[in-house]
């Protein structure tokens, strides 16, 4: 190979600048970028050449339980936000405009599958079983986890943006060797071949802030090299706090899987059909073990990034009014109303149902617990402790006396309101 | 009994922890077919094959957290950062995932992560090739963190880091790589615990706390000192987190005297740790205040001047003497 492969650097200045910038013009926010979109905004279905097929698959049943939890999980977050707003948590993150990417996605995993959320996937807890209202501890500040995840295979939040990017791919990683393993002892033994388990993959969630984290492109790297069954999901929410997407990428999110050599696709993410569609391919190809892929689901979010954000000082409301024109809730019920898949009383039902859960929610939340600082003393290390053992000891003895003065004052007080 | 060096014995501790556990592997930069920049991983590629002995993209976030999702779902991963100094780009993964994995999940989660770390100077290398950063780790709560100063701890304490339940990090003293000693292959003796601290040579009038690459050096200090009449006790510490404060008190309530040496900065260190906990454990017995032996507040310097950096024998002779002169 000569130098004459090599492509040139000889710039002749301001024309490739000019080249470069007219490229970049072209693919930022530009709708022309290829985006899989099935069900549109004005609620009728399209067709697509690879993911029609995907969305054949759904019956009428299924496409009213993506609406169900579409609306369930909404009236979650207006239930936690109040919570929030009446001091019952500290801090909220609402999801409210991201109900398709994640319900969409969610039910396309199955239950051998294992995911890795951010800290805004309540959508997506939803669709793997996880009791709602554990998800509040960790905002009520009783746990910096809340449920086991052992119990769903939908892992604890992780804050620290694209942390669990990489322990997706090493999760992913055992898995392979999972099914190396099984295979030898299946051979060894000569065990019939319909004792093994089904394959399974990967998903892990992140956003387009988190994008431009050094762990997204590790996880890549390494996903890539070991050809991980694994699933990455973008939700581009167009927002990182206060900075636009603009400020991470100067490219389609989805086009980034090209320089780690897999498929990337931007999915319709207020699109609930298409994100299901997409995403149950990738998990396929994923646990067929033919590539990781990486999905951009083009969405919004409509409120703001917690309870102590104010949008209002970052951006129009003219953008968000574009933004709820889309409303994935929107276009589903157009569409079931349309072809006569569901009826008003479809709808009361699904608003009863999230009355109810939010009554469930308000009502669990005094029943998390409190949490013991004895908690953190056994669980900071697995096994005993020396260090931990005297600390807590010490911290015992001293509450103690403690207990002795509160013992007094009771007797002080008999009768009295005590909170 | 067997004769071999650290780096040997750790290669036959990594061969045996491969052996027994289907579900252990290693993973690392260069850790396959070159065996490691110290060649500690050497051979092992080819008897356990390319997915239990894993040459990893050059990313150290990656390779821990990578490592995390493998203990999520099973295994136990044996990571090799290749310098100490490298350590800090999955410094991130360490302390606020690996760490806190176990906690946050309430115990549920347990993250048997096993993390190698040549560290230490001494061997005339470039920057970032010779420093020790323990004290980073030894204040974040959910890390165990041990370092061997001789062959059969080396080959013992792999195997018993793999087996533990918690995150541990393994400091390995790379300038000693190829101090020989006698391995018992076949029990750990008194290396049982991994987490108790070791007395080496008893002695009367003071204590020299020291771990990993100075434990010679302290050893041959001792030896200096009795020259002069002066019997000094010196304690191998073995496990940085936890640290095993009942061998060390028990030392000093008889001999009444400490120095702790370490090649890390004094500043922070672990040696400040030893002397606060000393002072309240055993306050009356002391003749004379804890001195700490170590780096400097600076930058690890540059080779031609380490040895003006690192502590030796005089260094701590020098420490006795002013501990004597009390």
């Amino acid at each position: 190979m000569g130098a004459t492969h090599l492509p040139s650097t000889e710039f002749d200045g301001t024309e490739a600048d000019d080249q470069l910038e007219a490229q970049a013009e072209a693919v930022l926010g530009d709708p022309a970028v290829p985006m899989v979109q099935l069900l549109g905004p004005d609620g009728t279905l399209g067709t697509d050449p690879v993911f029609s097929e995907y969305a054949a698959r759904l019956d009428a049943g299924k496409l009213r339980g993506f609406y169900a939890d579409m609306a369930k999980i909404r009236r979650f977050d207006v239930e936690a936000t109040a919570l929030q707003r009446q001091g019952q948590l500290a801090l909220w993150v609402p999801l409210t405009g991201q109900e398709a990417a994640q319900i969409g996605s969610g039910r396309a995993s199955q239950p051998q599958d294992y995911i890795f959320p951010t800290y805004r996937e309540h959508g997506v807890a939803l669709t793997r079983n996880v009791d709602l209202a554990e998800l509040l501890r960790q905002f009520r500040g009783v746990s910096n986890g809340g449920w086991n995840p052992k119990d769903t295979n939908f892992h604890l939040y992780t804050l620290v943006l694209a942390a669990q990017t990489p322990h997706a791919v090493g999760y992913a990683m055992g898995i392979q060797r999972d099914q190396k393993l099984a295979a030898a002892e299946a051979g060894a033994g000569g065990a019939a071949a319909g004792s093994a388990k089904p394959n399974a993959a990967v998903m892990v969630y992140f956003g387009d802030g988190a994008s431009s984290e050094g762990d997204v492109h590790e996880s890549m790297v390494f996903a890539a090299s070991y050809n991980a069954p694994v699933v990455f999901f973008c939700q581009n929410n167009h927002w990182a706090i206060s900075v636009p997407t603009a400020v991470q990428t100067r490219i389609p999110l989805s086009n980034r899987a090209k320089g780690y050599g897999f498929p990337g696709i931007r999915v319709d993410g207020n699109d609930v059909i298409a994100v299901h569609a997409v995403t149950e391919w990738a998990l396929e190809r994923a646990r067929e073990g033919k590539s990781p892929v990486l999905i951009e689901a083009f969405t919004y979010r409509v409120g703001a990034h917690t309870t102590a954000d104010d949008p209002t000082k970052y951006r129009g409301s003219d953008e968000e009014a574009q933004w709820r024109a889309k409303d994935p809730l929107e276009r589903l019920e157009k569409y079931l109303r349309a072809e006569g898949l569901a009826d008003d009383a479809f709808f009361e039902q699904v608003k009863a149902d999230g009355d109810e859960l939010a009554a469930y929610v308000r009502r669990t939340i005094h029943d998390l617990g409190t949490p013991d600082i004895r908690t953190a003393f056994a669980n900071t290390y697995a096994e005993a402790h020396p260090l931990v053992a005297e600390e807590l000891a010490w911290f015992e003895e001293y509450s103690a006396g403690f207990a002795d003065e509160a013992e007094a004052d009771e007797a002080h007080t008999d009768g009295a309101v005590r909170r | 009994m067997t004769t071999m060096t650290i780096a040997k014995a750790i290669n036959e501790g990594l061969r045996a922890t491969l052996s027994n556990n289907p579900r252990t592997l290693l993973m690392g930069e260069d850790i396959g077919p070159l065996g490691g920049v110290y060649r500690v991983t050497d051979g092992l590629i080819g008897e356990f094959g390319a997915d239990r002995v894993v040459d990893t993209p050059l990313a150290e976030s990656g390779i821990i957290g990578t490592a995390i999702g493998l203990a999520l779902s099973g295994y136990r991963p044996v990571c090799e950062i290749q310098f100490d100094g490298f350590v800090f780009p999955g410094f991130n993964q360490i302390t606020t995932q690996l760490a806190k994995m176990h906690s946050r999940s309430n115990g549920n989660l347990t993250v048997p992560v096993v993390i190698r770390i040549p560290y230490g100077g001494g061997i005339g290398s470039i920057e970032h090739h010779s420093e020790s950063p323990e004290a980073l780790f030894a204040h974040t709560a959910g890390l165990r963190i041990i370092t061997p100063s001789n062959p059969h701890d080396a080959y013992w304490m792999i195997q018993q880091a793999v087996d533990c339940l918690d995150p541990v990090i393994v400091f390995e003293p790379k300038r000693r790589y190829w101090l020989k000693g006698d391995v018992d292959t076949d029990t750990p003796g008194h290396s049982a615990d991994p987490f108790k601290a070791h007395v080496l040579r008893e002695g009367s009038d003071a204590t020299v706390v020291a771990y990993g690459p100075l434990v010679p050096v302290a050893l041959a200090a001792a030896s200096a000192a009795a020259e002069d009449g002066h019997s000094v006790e010196v304690i191998d510490l073995r496990s940085i987190s936890p640290i095993d404060f009942d061998t060390i008190t028990a030392s000093v309530r008889k001999t009444g005297r400490l120095i702790v040496a370490h090649e890390a900065p004094t500043f922070g260190g672990i040696g400040g740790e030893i002397a606060a906990r000393v002072s309240e454990r055993a306050f009356h017995s002391l003749e004379a205040p804890v001195i700490r032996v170590g780096g400097f507040h600076m930058p690890y310097p540059v080779a031609k001047v380490e040895e003006d950096y690192l502590p030796d024998i005089d260094r701590i002779l020098e420490a006795l003497d002013r501990a004597f002169a009390y």
